[in-house]
């Protein structure tokens, strides 16, 4: 009997089991190949579409790879200035409560040029939904250093790696959002193999209920890879991300329920 | 035993040919065409009738490029 059943068979609408959300656009993403941004636009825009919350959702792009989000994500966005996305969401959250508000950000808007407002909205404990993709280094703008990037590590204004004595230490701007009492729920996550974007839509998810129970600011890190920044394939970028970027970046919950687990 | 047999839809002109889905396949199902897309990648296809429907290549997927279909037979 399993012999007979031909394509035609298998694929039949009825047989979905796995399709692109409607909430992504059908444009092409802008992404490199291998990017997690791509992967991550998915998991927040599927989570979205769970909580049928899709008119009632208004999202936050920053200026970096993902300027573009609102070209991707079929839902009302905004486009901060670099780096001002909390500091927009907070007031877009204020003057409408009864919304899903949340920013989607890189590490150079983040935590480089909008680190004051970043620390601040979380300080305040607004109650919004900040998805930060880590990738350690500028993607757009030609790979350039970031606060982000791993000690030793090259990139294009660190040729030689990057020397702590001059360049300075990396910036966990989890951690260090993870101990103002006003976040709620912190964690890292990661979108590189399937058990990591299950685990991350589940994040972002959790994030979101969060929210709608307006218990405070809830921060999901995406740690991502840049292969072009990085120079290496998609695959190889991976492996470097795990043997590199997770032991400096933990993997796991940082706070839940208000309280610091790690 | 319940067996199961799946089949995947790949959109070959969005695929960027980075070969992440390759690595999550438990069943070696998928591979790179030695043709090109539109823009010039080698995109995914499946080689050989051993999918599942486990939808792993489909999730990693940045460009989500991967609908997958899935019976029980």
């Amino acid at each position: 009997m399993a012999e007979t059943l031909t394509k035609q068979d298998i694929i039949k609408d009825e047989n979905i089991v796995y399709k692109k959300t409607g909430l992504m656009t059908d444009k092409v993403l802008s992404y490199c190949p291998g990017c997690g941004h791509g992967t991550t636009h998915r998991l927040v825009m599927e989570v979205i579409d769970e909580l049928g919350a899709q008119a009632n959702t208004i999202g936050i792009a920053p200026v970096g790879c993902s300027v573009l989000a609102y070209e991707f994500m079929d839902i009302d966005m905004q486009e901060a200035a670099h780096g001002r996305a909390p500091a927009l969401a907070t007031a877009i959250k204020r003057l409408m409560p009864d919304k899903l508000v949340f920013t989607y950000q890189g590490d150079g808007d983040l935590a480089a040029i909008g680190t004051g407002e970043t620390i601040h909205a979380a300080n305040r404990g607004e109650n919004i939904t900040i998805i930060f993709v880590n990738n350690g280094i500028y993607g757009m703008t030609g790979g350039q250093m970031a606060p982000t990037t791993l000690p030793g590590m090259k990139s294009s204004t660190s040729p030689y790696g990057r020397d702590i004595k001059t360049m300075g230490y990396p910036l966990k701007i989890t951690e260090l959002i993870a101990r103002l009492p006003g976040t709620y729920f912190v964690t890292r996550q990661a979108v590189h193999t399937p058990a990591n974007v299950r685990k991350a839509k589940k994040a972002i998810r959790k994030a979101f209920d969060l929210q709608k129970q307006n218990k405070g600011l809830t921060f999901v890190e995406i740690v991502s890879n840049c292969n072009s920044g990085w120079k290496m394939t998609p695959v190889k970028a991976n492996q470097w991300m795990v043997d590199n970027m997770f032991p400096f970046y933990p993997l796991g919950d940082i706070k839940v329920d208000g309280e610091l687990v790690k | 035993m319940a067996k199961v047999k799946g089949d995947i839809i790949v959109d070959i002109e969005r695929c960027k040919g980075c070969e992440v889905c390759i690595d999550a396949c438990p069943t070696h199902t998928i591979a790179m065409s030695e043709d090109v897309n539109g823009k010039g990648y080698h995109y995914m296809q499946n080689v050989h009738d051993a999918c599942t429907g486990c939808t792993n290549c489909a999730i990693v997927c940045p460009d989500g490029v991967i609908t997958v279909y899935r019976v029980k037979i």
